[in-house]
């Protein structure tokens, strides 16, 4: 885009290359083409995934994860860095193409806009190649000197990738300077035939490499200008075609990636997209068992992985020592498409992955929580690809015996303890409860609200305090409600998101039947389990709603009122569960009602609201005996420890569950105590000396 | 190898209550849910992973009525290539030698080089598989808990002796192994799976088609006859904790503590 005077003068220098130039080209276009032809053979190869749907959405995502790089901030140092560098590049598309084909033809390279605009364009990408030239040495810097620790590669993961970074960095620097170099060659060769030209940004890499260049011979200028030519050209094909083969693919990845990411928050995929959940039975095979079971959006994941560890960082799993780091869940599905399916030789595919390239303890470590996915700046999904290889070791028989007997009980007595189906109403039976209120069992008799209670805080004697509050709630505030009693079953959430499909679909068969059958207009459940699958795993009920939302709700519209705490010494600390939290997106309804709490004070934890630290995970999760150093919920307790809380309020049975067994396992026991939401509203409630005679309670 | 697995249908322990009926003779049987007795299940994955190693097939059976054919389809759908029903009304209330019976008449009809039993069944006497092997007059080891395939007519087996020690024998082909749980982590058994051969014809063999006696096998046959069934009474030096949970924890630590047990 230089004046016509400079032009010919750069054109005299470089046309004794010109062949070269146009070599270096075709070979740079056709292996770059040839590579991501071949990386797109497993893609082919992979099961369908129709994401297709929804362009506004799409195009909304892509506006604001990958154009506006809306999750980078979320690790300030590392985030802005990026955001730079992004910047640069998008800014630096248009110049280095229009250098690039400077040395192919003088005609395309005088094809530019109206020199103001050039002008403005060529200072603005002076400075956008000097702040990426100096994020590449400030990037080196941070590798070689600061490690950030979430880089590290455990032994058992192989090498540290640290010189391929600094390898990709260091080969960008070298692009940007090349890129710089060329330009003084140029303004500095112009000013020197007719002391004008064109003025290149103050301070900028071009200007500095410029003040080098003033006093060279012309002839020495033109030997620089060609090399840098040389170089930039080669090194940019070089990183183009050599992107495919590491982490720096994303730069051409991300762009699909994140348009076809999913769409819906605490869903799962089918089994197959292309079999309809009737014909599951005709299935061949279940889940992922090879690597082309994957859909090839998740290929597409694998290959745009950034290595950049912050799915990691956040995996609770990986924070207590299990043997699943999320990050390597890509890493190790990528190395092995490019191990499999190579640019050069034949693909050898069809290799079982649990058991060679991922371990069976690694995909049962997963707590489906969802912190990797929130962080992602990619949008990669992991809960998915982890239930689908769990469907695949199902399928083979592949579970571990302490998840088997749960398992068993659970298609045989609708829940995973093994007790009979009549006794699940047993905890509404209580005295103390029937004083206040006599919960009704829906069929015979009918309500507008259905209370769905689930398996853990039907039959757990800890966790029926929970239903009993949330019963005693519903009547205080008037609702007319009732349970399901003995016709209900597991929601069966943790039994999908172990791999059992089947054994699911015949609980939520049945329980969709005995809900529709009671006609209620609204459900209500205090479970977030139960919550994410009648809602998203479920068709066709009516309204599922937190019990948390049912008490925001009626708080604001006056009727509910809170007596002050009794002791005004203790702080409260909220502990967003992962299926109500991130999973659903309910994180101010639980803080605006303890907030309601005259004299209740708060704190929050650090990692809070959509950076939740797990519990431990729910329903068969309990089962589970898995590898760790520590307990995910003792980690926990010590970061409300740290915030200064001495009451851990939550709002999930599971939550409760392994939040009262850490804090005794932390040694808390005494200084610190967990109540759930609804026990805690439970306790503060002013009583309305109506509610026990009204009908909604009476029914029995 | 073809490999025969006896098995039993018995009330799962970890999900049911169990409680004595009203006339004291038998468990309340209403509302019970029924499973694979497990040492059972443990020896139809041994012989399934024999068979993965040296071939062959492996078969199940076992005696009872429709109900049972349950466990039949759930070791079928494990990977058992074949499902037998012996079932006959005389066969209702055989004892452990009348059952010992029916399956030799089986057996004698079939060729299997290896037969394997639980242990004992959660309900029952571990004796069939004894009394089975000396009706056949093959070879038995019970207590088993390995078992490697030396050539086609001989295995080495191991057992575990009291105290922790373990012992290593051969035995020769065709024999009868009664197997303990524990020797294998048996695979898990899907809703796909039990879906899958949930129409597959069960052959049902009665005592005219087995050339069975029923008169040797039925009750009035029986050599040993049930006289009663209780829970029995709590004895001295036995204590309930009638407590809290929390409580009857403390409790506990202080009786372990009080003995010597904790310090």
């Amino acid at each position: 885009m230089e004046s016509s005077s400079a032009v010919s003068l750069v054109h005299s220098w470089l046309e004794p290359g010109r062949h070269l130039f146009v070599l270096v080209h075709l070979i740079g276009v056709a292996s770059f083409t040839y590579i991501v032809w071949r990386r797109l053979v497993p893609l082919v190869r992979g099961q369908s995934d129709p994401r297709f749907d929804r362009p506004l959405a799409r195009l909304g995502n892509l506006a604001k994860f990958w154009f506006g790089q809306w999750r980078h901030p979320r690790y300030p140092g590392a985030g802005v860095l990026h955001i730079l560098i992004f910047i640069g590049f998008i800014l630096l598309v248009i110049r280095s193409f229009s250098t690039l084909l400077v040395g192919v033809s003088r005609y395309l390279a005088t094809q530019g806009p109206p020199s103001q605009i050039a002008y403005l364009y060529s200072t603005v990408t002076d400075y956008a190649a000097t702040v990426v030239f100096i994020c590449m040495l400030v990037a080196i810097i941070r590798r070689l000197v600061f490690r950030p620790a979430r880089y590290a590669v455990p032994t058992r993961y192989g090498r540290v990738h640290t010189a391929d970074a600094i390898f990709l960095l260091a080969l960008i620097a070298v692009l940007m300077a090349a890129d710089g170099l060329y330009s003084a060659a140029v303004a500095a060769g112009q000013f020197k035939v007719d002391q004008a030209g064109e003025q290149l940004a103050f301070l900028s890499l071009p200007w500095l490499l410029q003040l080098a260049l003033a006093s060279s011979s012309l002839a020495a200028i033109g030997k620089f200008c060609f090399a840098a030519y040389l170089v930039h050209e080669v090194t940019f094909y070089f990183l183009l075609c050599y992107r495919p083969f590491g982490i720096q693919f994303h730069v051409e990845t991300s762009l699909f990636n994140v348009y076809f990411a999913k769409l819906s928050r605490g869903s799962l995929k089918p089994v197959r997209w292309d079999v309809p959940d009737g014909a599951l039975d005709q299935a061949k095979s279940f889940g992922v068992k090879t690597f082309e079971d994957f859909t090839w959006k998740h290929m597409l994941d694998f290959y745009s992985c950034a290595d950049c560890g912050r799915c990691s960082d956040n995996c609770p799993a990986n924070k207590v020592g299990r043997p699943l780091s999320p990050r390597f869940l890509s890493i190790k599905a990528r190395d092995y498409a490019f191990q499999h399916y190579p640019v050069f030789g034949r693909s050898s595919n069809h290799q079982a992955l649990v058991g060679s390239v991922y371990s069976a303890d690694e995909i049962w470590s997963c707590t489906t929580c969802g912190a990797c996915e929130e962080e992602c700046p990619l949008l990669i999904e992991n809960i998915d690809k982890i239930v689908d290889l769990r469907r695949g070791m199902v399928d083979d028989g592949n579970v571990p015996q302490s998840l088997q007997k749960p398992l068993k009980a659970l298609e045989s007595r609708g829940n995973p303890y093994g007790k009979m189906e009549k006794k699940r109403g047993d905890w509404a039976t209580s005295k103390e409860l029937q004083q206040v209120c006599s919960v009704k069992t829906l069929g015979k008799s009918t309500a507008n609200t259905l209370y769905f209670v689930d398996s853990v805080t039907s039959y757990d004697d800890r966790m029926q305090s929970i239903a009993r509050s949330t019963a005693r709630i519903l009547a205080n505030i008037g609702e007319d409600f009732g349970i399901l009693g003995g016709a209900e079953r597991d929601s069966g959430h943790e039994v999908r998101r172990f791999g059992e499909e089947m054994l699911f679909a015949a609980l939520r068969d049945h329980n969709t039947g005995a809900i529709r059958a009671t006609a209620a207009k609204r459900i209500v459940t205090g479970d977030p389990h139960a919550l994410n699958s009648l809602r998203h795993d479920y068709n066709g009920l009516p309204p599922v709603e937190h019990i948390s939302q049912f008490i925001a709700r009626t708080k604001r519209a006056g009727l509910i009122h809170f007596n002050p705490v009794d002791r005004a010494s203790d702080v409260y600390t909220y502990h967003d569960p992962c299926y109500l939290g991130r999973h659903n997106q309910v994180y101010d309804d639980p803080r605006y009602v303890l907030d309601s709490i005259p004299g209740l004070k708060r704190v929050e934890m650090e990692r809070s609201r959509d950076r939740s630290f797990c519990c431990g995970g729910g329903g068969l999760m309990l089962f589970y005996e898995s590898k760790e150093d520590q307990r995910m919920g003792v980690k926990r307790v010590e970061m409300a420890a740290e915030a200064g809380a001495n009451v851990i309020v939550t709002a999930c049975p599971f939550c409760m569950a392994n939040i009262e067994d850490a804090i005794k396992v932390a040694g808390f026991e005494g200084k610190m105590s967990a109540i759930d939401l609804a026990e805690l509203v439970d306790r503060q409630m002013v009583r309305n000396e109506w509610a026990s005679s009204a009908t909604s309670c009476a029914g029995g | 190898m073809e490999i025969l697995v006896c098995i039993r249908r018995v009330p799962d322990n970890s999900e049911n209550e169990i409680t004595l009926n009203s006339a004291g003779n038998d468990i309340e049987r209403d509302e019970l849910v029924y499973s694979v007795n497990e040492a059972d299940n443990y020896a139809v994955e041994e012989a399934l992973q024999i068979v993965a190693k040296v071939g062959g097939s492996v078969s199940v059976v076992t005696v009872g009525g429709e109900d049972d054919e349950e466990i039949l389809r759930r070791e079928m759908a494990m990977g058992a290539s074949h499902g037998v029903l012996l079932s006959d009304p005389h066969f209702d209330k055989s004892d452990g030698r009348g059952i010992a019976a029916i399956l030799k008449a089986f057996v004698a009809k079939s060729k299997y080089d290896l037969i394997l039993t639980g242990v004992q069944a959660e309900d029952g006497a571990a004796q069939v598989g004894g009394m089975l092997a000396a009706m056949l007059d093959y070879p038995f080891a019970s207590l088993v808990n390995s078992i490697e395939v030396l050539d086609d007519h001989k295995l080495k087996i191991g057992r575990e002796i009291e105290g922790g020690n373990r012992e290593m024998s051969e035995i020769d082909l065709p024999c009868v192994l009664s197997i303990q749980t524990g020797i294998n982590e048996p695979r898990y058994v899907g809703m796909r799976g039990i879906r899958a051969v949930a129409s597959i014809p069960i052959p049902t063999h009665d005592a005219s088609v087995l050339g069975v006696n029923p008169k040797a096998v039925e009750e009035a046959g029986a050599t040993v006859k049930r006289l009663d069934y209780f829970v029995p009474v709590v004895g001295k030096g036995a204590e309930m904790l009638a407590g809290s949970r929390e409580e009857n924890i403390d409790k506990v630590l202080e009786l372990i503590a009080a003995k010597g047990g904790l310090k």
